[in-house]
Formats: C-alpha cells, sequence, structure tokens
C-alpha cells in the first residue's frame, strides 16, 4: 500500500552529500515529497528529513540503499515511530484593505502569524504540520496567494527515544 | 615482465623506507601511498591536469606505469587485472575528457562489483567551477556508477583519503571508488609519514550472518525434494569457492552458475548444470523452475537470470545470501534472507548440513535433463562454426586458460562451450555488458598473472571499440592470444533482429572492417587468419607456440545464433531451443 513515510537521515557533512541522497531517490525512482538538511546535534554531522510516497517494500529499498552511501551514519524512518513533524510555509496573500479583518481572523484561528505588511499584501508565516499548512493555504487561497514558499517537513522521534 | 618485478622492494620494506617524516608533494605522496596498498602495476594516460603526478613518476623506478592509448583502456585493463588477481585495479586520467572517457569503465565495474581505484586529475581548486579548461565535475557525473569518491581539495587529506579508498573499493560489496585530485593538490608540498589506520564511521559492511538465519537454511535444506543451488559472482569476489565446493559435494544439491560465477565451480563436475538465463541450459532453466529451494548464493536476481519475474521459481523457498542486505529483496521477494560474507556463511553452514535421500528422484532428473539436452548446433566441414572455435580452444588448454570476452554472441557461445576449472579464469562485462571490453581486459589480466595462458575473445564489432590497445600488447610484449570470431556482422544484434524484429537487418553489416591480420601487423602484433577447421587449427596451435600477442582472425558463418534463447517477458523455461 502506498503510503507517506518520513525518514531522517544522518550523514557526513560532506560536500556533494545532498547530492549523492537526492540522486539515489531520483535514480532508483523513489519519491521525493520534500527535503531539508541541516546541522544536526553534532559537529562533522548534518541531519537530512525526507518525506517520501511508497509501499512497504520501497521503503524498504529506500533504507537499504541509503545505508550504502558511505556518508549515510543512520537512517530512522519516522513513520514507525511516535514523532513531532513541523513545516513553516511563508505566504504572500493579496490583501486590499478591506479584506484584511477577515484574512487576519484566519491568520489568528491558526496561530499563524503576520510578519510583513505591504500596500495590498500581507506576508503570513505559518508553522506546523503538513496538514495544517495544506489547510492554510486552502483558506487563504480565495484572497488571491502571490507567492508561497514551503520548507518542507523537518522531524523528531517524541520523548528519549 | 619478471625481471623488474625481483629487485623491487616489500611493502614492508617501502614502509621503514618512509617511515621518517619528509617533505614531498601531493604527487609523490599518491605513488607512495599506492605502492603502500600493494599496487604492482596501474594503467593510465597523462594530460596537464596530472602532470605533476606523470613527473613523479619519472623517478619512481619501483613504479610500475602502462601508457594505454585510450583511457577506456585504461580503466577496462585495471577492471581485467582486478578481476584476474583479487586485488585493486587502479588506472590515473587527466581532467576534463580523459576522465570522462572512463565512465564507461566506472560503470562497467560498479555493474560487476569489481575493486577499482580511479585517480583522476582537475583543474586547480581556484579554478574548480568556473568552466575553466579541461575541467569536468567527475565526481558529480560518476556519482550514480561508484561505490564512493573523493574531491581531495586539501593534499592533508590525501594519504588518508587513498588508504580509505582501497579499503572501501575491496571490501563487503566490491567496487569502483574515485579520487578527484585537482592540479595544486598533487603539486603541494607536505610533511608525509605512512599511516595505515581506518576510520570510516559509517561503513561497517556485515560480513557474519544471523546464526538462527543460518539454522533455518540447514532445516529447509533437510526437507527439501527439489533443492538447487544458484550461485554468482560472489562466491568468486569472497575467495569462497572451495567452501562452496564442500557444500554442493556434501549436500549432493545440484548446481548453476551464472555468467559471472562462471569458474567458480568447476565445470566439469557431475553436479553442475551449465550456466542458467537467457542463454542458459535447458537443465539449469527448467530446474530454477521446479525446485522446491532455491538456494542464491551471491547472485543478484538479474533480469537476464531471471527472466519474467513473475513467475520465476514459482514452487522455491527462497534463499538468498549476499553481502549488500540491498540485494535482498531487490527483484525477488525472499524466504530465507541471510546477509554475510559468502565464504563466513559456509563456514557456518558447512558443518551442519548433510546428504538427503528424498532428492534422490531430483538428482535423477537432472541427470536425464543433462544427458537428453546438451547445448548444440549443427557443426559444418564448409564453413567455420563459431561453437566450434571455442570447442578447439576449450579442448586445446583443458580450460586452463584465462578467458576474458567482449560482449555479444562470441561471449555467449564462450559462456557456453569454454569449460572453466578454476576461479578467477572468467573475465567478462556481465551488467554493464560492455563493448570494447574484451582486449584491455584481457591485458589488465595478463599483468596480473604473467605466467597463465590469455585469451581474449572478440566480435568483430568490438574489437574495433577498443583494438588501439594492440600497441600495448606489442610495446610490452604481452602474450595474449587475441581471438577474434569474425561474422562480419553485429551478431547478436542480427540475432535479435532476425528473431524479434521479423529478419528486419538494419545498421548490423560490419563492410568496411580493416583486414584484422593487417592491422595486428601495423601495431607489431602477429596475426593469422582461418576459414575452416584445418587452417584454425594450424592458426591456433602456431599462436600457442609463440611467446608473444598474436591476433586470430576466424572467419566463421554469418547466420549462426545462439541457443537456447529465452526471448524477453518468457519464463526461463520457455525457451528457443534452435533448429535441432
Ligand atoms: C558499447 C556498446 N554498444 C552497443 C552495444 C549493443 N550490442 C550488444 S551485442 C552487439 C553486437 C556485437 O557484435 P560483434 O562485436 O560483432 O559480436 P558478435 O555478436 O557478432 O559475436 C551490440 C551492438 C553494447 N553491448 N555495447
Amino acid at each position: 500500500m502506498t503510503m507517506r513515510h518520513t525518514i531522517s537521515i544522518l550523514v557526513n557533512d560532506q560536500p556533494g552529500v545532498l547530492q549523492r541522497v537526492s540522486g539515489l531517490f531520483g535514480r532508483r525512482g523513489f519519491n521525493i515529497e520534500s527535503i531539508t538538511v541541516g546541522q544536526s546535534e553534532e559537529v562533522g554531522l548534518s541531519r537530512m528529513v525526507i518525506v517520501t510516497l511508497g509501499d512497504e517494500h520501497t521503503l524498504e529499498q529506500i533504507e537499504k540503499q541509503l545505508y550504502k552511501l558511505i556518508d549515510v551514519i543512520k537512517v530512522i524512518n519516522l513513520g514507525s515511530k511516535p514523532m513531532v513533524g513541523r513545516e513553516l510555509a511563508l505566504i504572500k496573500v493579496k490583501a486590499e484593505t478591506s479584506e484584511r479583518p477577515e484574512i487576519l481572523g484566519v491568520v489568528d484561528t491558526f496561530r499563524a502569524s503576520v510578519v510583513d505588511i505591504g500596500s495590498n499584501s500581507l506576508i503570513v508565516q505559518v508553522i506546523g504540520d503538513s496538514s495544517k499548512i495544506d489547510a492554510m493555504i486552502e483558506l487563504l487561497t480565495p484572497y488571491g496567494i502571490r507567492e508561497l514558499s514551503r520548507t518542507g517537513v523537518t522531524a523528531m522521534t517524541r520523548g528519549n527515544a | 615482465m619478471n625481471e623488474q618485478n625481483t629487485e623491487l622492494l616489500s611493502i614492508e620494506q617501502l614502509r621503514k623506507k618512509w617511515m621518517s617524516p619528509e617533505v614531498i608533494s601531493g604527487s609523490e605522496i599518491l605513488l607512495r601511498s599506492l605502492l603502500l596498498e600493494g599496487v604492482d602495476c596501474v594503467f593510465g594516460y597523462p594530460g596537464g591536469a596530472v602532470l605533476y603526478i606523470y613527473d613523479a613518476m619519472y623517478n619512481y623506478k619501483e613504479f610500475k606505469h602502462l601508457l594505454t592509448r585510450h583511457e577506456q583502456g585504461a580503466i577496462h585493463a585495471a577492471d581485467g587485472y582486478a578481476r584476474a588477481s583479487g586485488k585493486v585495479g587502479v588506472c590515473i586520467a587527466t581532467s576534463g575528457p580523459g576522465a570522462t572517457n572512463l565512465v564507461t569503465g566506472i560503470a562497467t565495474a560498479y555493474m560487476d562489483s569489481v575493486p577499482l581505484v580511479v585517480i583522476t586529475g582537475n583543474v586547480a581548486t581556484t579554478l574548480i567551477g568556473t568552466d575553466a579548461f579541461q575541467e569536468a565535475d567527475i565526481t558529480g557525473i560518476t556519482l550514480p556508477i561508484t561505490k564512493h569518491s573523493y574531491l581531495v581539495r586539501d593534499v592533508k587529506d590525501l594519504p588518508r583519503v587513498i588508504h580509505e579508498a582501497f579499503h572501501i573499493a575491496n571490501t563487503g560489496r566490491k567496487g569502483p571508488v574515485l579520487i578527484d585530485i585537482p592540479k595544486d593538490v598533487s603539486a603541494a608540498m607536505i610533511k608525509f609519514k605512512p599511516d595505515d589506520s581506518i576510520n570510516v564511521r559509517g561503513y561497517n559492511p556485515r560480513t557474519v550472518p544471523n546464526k538462527l538465519q543460518i539454522d533455518k537454511l540447514v532445516q529447509a535444506i533437510s526437507e527439501a525434494k527439489r533443492p538447487y543451488i544458484l550461485a554468482g559472482g560472489g562466491v568468486i569476489y569472497s575467495g569462497a569457492h572451495e567452501e562452496l565446493f564442500e557444500f554442493a559435494t556434501r549436500t549432493e544439491i545440484p548446481i548453476t552458475t551464472t555468467l559471472l560465477g562462471l569458474g567458480g565451480f568447476p565445470s566439469g563436475h557431475e553436479l553442475w548444470t551449465g550456466m542458467p538465463g537467457m542463454h542458459g541450459t535447458y537443465t539449469s532453466n527448467n530446474a530454477i523452475q521446479q525446485c522446491d529451494l532455491l538456494i542464491n548464493i551471491g547472485a543478484r536476481f538479474d533480469d537476464r537470470v531471471t527472466g519474467k519475474l513473475n513467475g520465476f521459481a514459482p514452487h522455491a523457498k527462497i534463499v538468498h545470501i549476499d553481502i549488500d542486505p540491498a540485494e535482498i529483496g531487490k527483484n525477488v521477494a525472499v524466504d530465507i534472507p541471510i546477509v554475510g560474507d559468502v565464504k563466513t556463511v559456509f563456514e557456518m553452514l558447512n558443518p551442519l548440513v548433510k546428504r538427503t535421500e528424498q532428492a534422490d528422484e531430483w538428482r535423477k532428473l537432472i541427470q536425464q535433463w543433462k544427458s537428453d539436452y546438451p547445448f548444440r548446433y549443427t557443426d559444418s566441414d564448409e564453413v567455420l562454426k563459431p561453437q566450434w572455435v571455442i570447442e578447439m580452444l576449450n579442448e586445446t588448454t583443458n580450460g586452463e586458460a584465462i578467458v576474458t570476452t567482449d560482449v555479444g554472441q562470441h561471449q555467449m557461445w564462450a559462456a557456453q562451450y569454454y569449460k572453466f576449472n578454476h576461479t578467477r579464469s572468467w573475465i567478462t562485462s556481465g551488467g554493464l555488458g560492455t563493448m570494447g571490453y574484451g582486449l584491455p581486459s584481457a591485458i589488465g589480466a595478463q599483468m596480473a598473472q604473467p605466467d597463465r595462458l590469455v585469451i581474449s575473445i572478440n566480435g568483430d564489432g568490438g574489437i574495433q571499440m577498443c583494438s588501439q590497445e594492440l600497441a600495448i600488447c606489442a610495446i610490452n610484449n604481452i602474450p595474449v592470444k587475441i581471438v577474434i570470431i569474425n561474422n562480419q556482422v553485429l551478431g547478436m544484434v542480427r540475432q535479435w533482429q532476425e528473431l524479434i524484429y521479423n529478419n528486419r537487418y538494419s545498421h548490423i553489416d560490419l563492410a568496411g572492417s580493416p583486414d584484422f591480420v593487417k592491422l595486428a601487423e601495423a601495431y607489431g602484433v602477429k596475426g593469422l587468419r582461418a576459414t575452416n577447421k584445418e587452417e584454425a587449427r594450424i592458426a591456433w596451435q602456431e599462436a600457442l607456440a609463440t611467446p608473444g600477442p598474436v591476433l586470430l582472425d576466424f572467419v566463421v558463418s554469418k547466420t549462426e545464433n545462439v541457443y537456447p534463447m529465452v526471448t524477453q517477458g518468457s519464463t526461463i523455461d520457455q525457451m528457443l531451443m534452435g533448429d535441432e
């Protein structure tokens, strides 16, 4: 059954490592829905979080193929564990003065925030799991979205695990 | 070729000689490091970005380098060297076009898990990324076809990188590792002292299998009525042929070896049933389809072996033993997965297994198939038949030669009709199917095994892809016997066009090929031609009696096909058997 999986990968912080990982996905026909990279808790290592679509067999292959890369230290399938997954989006939405109160209402309910105000637009910042961001976008669409930038998911297992 | 070797220092002596720290260039560090890794011959081609390295070679009498005539020749030679010796093959090329000329050879080695260290030069670090003259992002280009790669930006890293590269190339699932060295790095001076520590976090190939899985396999063997072994190149790479022999003969389980596994089990043995797959034997293909236990040892369920996956080995419990966990379950669902080094697996397994009587019927059936359906062809006294030529080579050498091939019909006939008694005696491009591989790989194999007879079997098409390496044979007096199975066409393509594309022979005619005998002579290699059996016998005897390289042009029938053949989309027991 095809499902969405979140995979956290600890890698050596080497030039080209992102290319190695994303290249592997491309070449073997694995899907990348989002990919984020940044520092990890250890100097010299980065953490990548990849959201991918596939069945159990594909997921197993992804994990095994990733482990073949010399720069990959650890692969964790977060989907099988309780986890916190968050994404950030910046949404520039058209906002004539008359529509602003309505838009601010949406922003408030979602506990998002307005981080910039232009003469006829606002930039809204929203943080949450991907479905929350999807919902926010859906609600703002009628006003006219001028620009949208999503970071992709970063994630961690809950508790001491 | 041996004289030079005798005065060379051993690795230990070299280590001692260089132990006190000394300021030397990156290039010298490279040469010393290669010598310390036990490399005794590298293949390469110079150019601007590696000139410091070549300059350093000028003084290193210990360092043996063969100048090929094309970088593709260099890397296939390194590959042949690695396959014939079990050591890491090394080649050197310059940046840009030199490096990109290696790509086919890197992919060839990657597909067949051959340990190589590939050294390329690059433009100076200050120029990288500027589209400088002869710049190519070779690490980027080769990312999907290397086991690992390094772009060395600081000469300080060079000794560690080289040592790591050798370690990675020749452990776990073997493969090519690329080291890209910018020109300024090869020029930089630094204090060097040999070091042989290894610390690659995140790279821990698992060699010892899970005992529980071994027990499951023992149990399965004791219950099976129709057990069958499918052994691949992993047996050879792990040096496990003796253990495999013990396993098969103890249990008396019939065995097939894949194209890359040929020589991993003696071809003459009664348990052996020939190669499986697209051009495999009737016996092996039917045995796979009818067995109830299929024990895959170091083979990767390549589609040329499995045929149509849906319907492959439909009655079998499937066991897969492999050093690379990613191979297990990749193509075929597995009932008993065993991750580990094949040799280690056998060491645990062999004391626990024995022959079972309930497989006797099966053994009988297999023997019946073997005698009813051997490989066969219609011989002729008018034209030379390619299969007959291979049989002649086999008989006159008692299966004792090292055979390398190019790709095409001749490759399949060589696999079918040459009978291998030893491991590391069969060198062919299996996974990538690279034309141009035959001659240079033979040169590499002969450098690795100077005392053995090396025969390179080629088509008249493929030989023309690297024929310039005849020069290397002549100049270095490398005594390979270069056989051309000359059918005047791209034979394997012709076969497909005949059988699958309704005799529409599109662009397969090799008219315009040179007179191969004259071509050989132009390079200073002896050339001989044969067009019938008598001439063939005489020419071959003369070749065997000649101490140096010889090219033999065997002009054979143009229309011969390789049988059996499993066409794409069929299960492997649905074979075209040919005229008979
Ligand atoms: C580099 C490369 N190009 C194309 C092919 C496709 N191909 C496979 S077999 C073959 C024909 C080979 O003809 P020849 O070398 O004459 O050998 P024969 O089949 O006649 O023995 C071709 C073109 C290939 N394997 N490698």
